[in-house]
């Protein structure tokens, strides 16, 4: 057991660092350096952008700036090239901005998934697998920011309520109790239209997942002893069908950055995503590549997590 | 599509044929067939082709529809409006009459989406052939010449770790950062979606190949002589290509949401090419106004995209093995 985490950790390090040094060698041999965001602009002289490319060690060969930023980010001195603010205490504060989003859309994936994908199983073929089978389809297909703009719609004329940021404008003097209720009305939109699509297809797998094991022989069995169809069900199958699903919370983990660029700069939300975004249209090629480098390290910490899950719940597998 | 299912034709499977005397692909149309979702979402594929086709055509060799058109006249002009007397003859919609109204700069909407549904295809079609041919390269690589050392690890080591490393990475993000980094341009965003998307497909290029290898048909046909390129792309490769169409068949559909997301943001195809993507991202400035501009886009794009999953899906149904002998 042991021997296999440690060779799987050195191994997940390697990669990292492998995938940290691609990142970085896209991000600088792409055309487009900092100083060409506004070439413009009439104060730039040659001069200013060679004094820039010195500050920023961009004139420096690609292995140094890679040291350069490696150095940087270990001791926490990383500034971003677009303000000069450290990068690591700019990225928490977004983090905590995602966080919330985050958890809720996924409590609500969650939570829906698996009744809607357990139903769809036990009755196969029936009126309901077959329109929430339909269902799922056009939630995966829609494209994700055409039904926010018509949620955003339905949601202000019907309701009234504006959507848009993590606070009403003007609410600060307001009691904590009407503070914490506008944040958490401003909440729900963003992390229900972001939840959309994991609910489509995470339902789908449980419902997948659910077939294979009631097809099972010792479900069978377990019918032929007479046992109640609800017993069978949630007690036999039920319980094997949701090994695979223990792994799923370390995928989980890379979700906090990749998927929500596009939800964050709907609703205006504040979040690492627009973090990223912004970053990337600055060229601040510090903040790009550390996201990147935690996005990588958060997905290589996943897949281990649910290596390591896999084989704590499932006594057929042994790690070696 | 039609092509990819014709290809399966020729795909030897022994047990199938030793039960009845049904080809494999009349075996798979039958099951699929009685999935009414994906032969809704199959016609709808076919219409789709002959769209793009005559999209191609019509806007751009034998221009009927001229998507650049513009007519500052008739701005805004609802669907099945007439134009207006003031623009000229030869930009004048079919019986002047714009089919699904025209956009803020008085451009025909309908000759745009003719357009557009090329151009999305195309992306959809280039990006998953860039993926495919990269997957089956090297899920291949690494299922046949696994064993084969290179100074101090094995191919398939090496392929595979390379493959964890590219699934390492925030997919959308890095297409993002690259996208933006880049000059803009169609090739390019078809290339990066493609070169991003390939490690699911050698991930089960190499299983299949890896079980392949050890079956009797290709030991004999290794015992005959048989050069490796024959047994590799002869024998192996179309008993594998099945799991292989299915994913490409759903990639199409998530490398069109790929472009109109990245449209959205301002970072996808380039005027003046017109796609559903930047049409509809262009049209969510006039949602109130033209509400055409917003919906029409949407509901085609949504549409086509489902249209491709409930084909997937069907396929891998009706190529699943548990379900085969029902």
């Amino acid at each position: 057991m042991w021997p296999y985490i440690l060779r799987n950790l050195l191994q997940r390090l390697v990669l990292l660092f492998i995938v940290s040094v691609i990142a970085h060698g896209v991000v600088h041999l792409a055309p487009g350096e900092p100083t060409e965001v506004d070439p413009s602009n009439p104060r730039m002289k040659p001069e200013d952008i060679v004094k820039i490319r010195k500050a920023f060690h961009l004139d420096e060969p690609l292995h140094l700036q890679y040291a350069y930023w490696m150095r940087d980010l270990f001791s926490g001195e990383l500034k971003s090239f677009k303000d000069s603010q450290p990068v690591l205490p700019k990225i928490w504060d977004r983090f905590l901005n995602s966080l919330p989003l985050f958890i809720l859309a996924t409590i609500i994936i969650w939570t829906l998934s698996f009744p809607t994908g357990i139903h769809a199983a036990v009755r196969r073929g029936s009126v309901y697998d077959r329109s929430t089978t339909f269902i799922a389809y056009t939630l995966i297909s829609v494209p994700g920011f055409f039904l926010s703009y018509l949620a955003i719609l339905w949601v202000v004329s019907v309701l009234g309520v504006p959507v848009i940021g993590m606070r009403t404008f003007g609410m600060e003097d307001a009691l904590p109790l009407f503070r914490g209720m506008d944040r958490l009305w401003h909440l729900v939109v963003p992390s229900l239209m972001t939840a959309l699509g994991g609910i489509a297809v995470l339902s789908r797998y449980v419902r997948s997942q659910m077939l294979e094991v009631i097809g099972q022989d010792y479900v069978r069995t377990a019918r032929a002893k007479g046992l109640p169809e609800d017993q069978v069900i949630y007690r036999h199958a039920l319980r094997n069908a949701l090994l695979p699903f223990v792994t799923m919370f370390g995928f989980l983990l890379p979700g906090l950055i990749g998927g929500s660029v596009i939800f964050e700069q709907i609703f205006a939300w504040p979040g690492l995503g627009r973090l990223g975004y912004d970053a990337i249209l600055s060229r601040d090629f510090p903040v790009i590549l550390t996201i990147n480098f935690i996005a990588a390290a958060l997905t290589l910490a996943g897949t281990f997590m649910s290596d390591l899950l896999y084989a704590a719940v499932d006594p057929r597998i042994r790690l070696h | 599509m039609a092509e990819a299912l014709r290809n399966m034709q020729g795909e030897p499977d022994k047990a199938a044929q030793s039960m009845t005397h049904e080809t494999p692909f009349e075996e798979f149309w039958k099951l699929f067939k009685r999935d009414r979702l994906a032969m809704v979402g199959l016609g709808v594929l076919v219409l789709l082709l002959f769209m793009a086709v005559a999209g191609k055509a019509l806007t751009e060799w034998w221009v009927v529809f001229d998507p650049a058109a513009v007519n500052l006249v008739d701005k805004f002009k609802s669907p099945f409006s007439q134009a207006s007397a003031l623009v000229p003859a030869d930009v004048r919609p079919l019986a002047g009459i714009y089919l699904l109204g025209t956009d803020e700069l008085g451009r025909d909407v309908f000759a745009r989406m003719l357009q557009g549904s090329f151009v999305s295809l195309s992306i959809g079609f280039v990006a998953v052939g860039i993926s495919v041919f990269i997957g089956i390269l090297l899920g291949g690589l690494a299922g046949y010449y696994g064993n084969l050392r290179l100074g101090i690890m094995t191919v398939d080591t090496l392929i595979m770790r390379f493959t964890d490393v590219m699934l390492s990475f925030p997919t959308f993000f890095l297409i993002l950062t690259a996208v933006a980094l880049l000059p803009p341009s169609i090739y390019n965003i078809m290339i990066i979606i493609g070169i991003t998307s390939w490690m699911g497909t050698t991930r089960f290029v190499r299983a299949e190949f890896l079980a392949l290898r050890e079956q009797d048909f290709v030991v004999a046909a290794r015992a005959m002589g048989l050069p490796e390129r024959r047994i590799i792309f002869l024998h192996m490769v179309p008993n594998a290509i099945a799991p292989v169409l299915v994913s490409a068949t759903i990639g199409v559909a998530s490398a069109i949401l790929t472009e109109s997301a990245l449209s959205f943001l301002g970072f996808g195809v380039q005027p003046p090419f017109a796609t559903w993507g930047n049409i509809l991202s262009d049209g969510k400035g006039f949602i109130f106004d033209a509400p055409w501009l917003f919906f029409i886009p949407g509901i085609a794009i949504l549409v086509v995209v489902l249209a491709f999953n409930l084909v997937g899906e069907g396929m891998r149904e009706a190529l699943n093995p548990k379900l085969r002998r029902r």
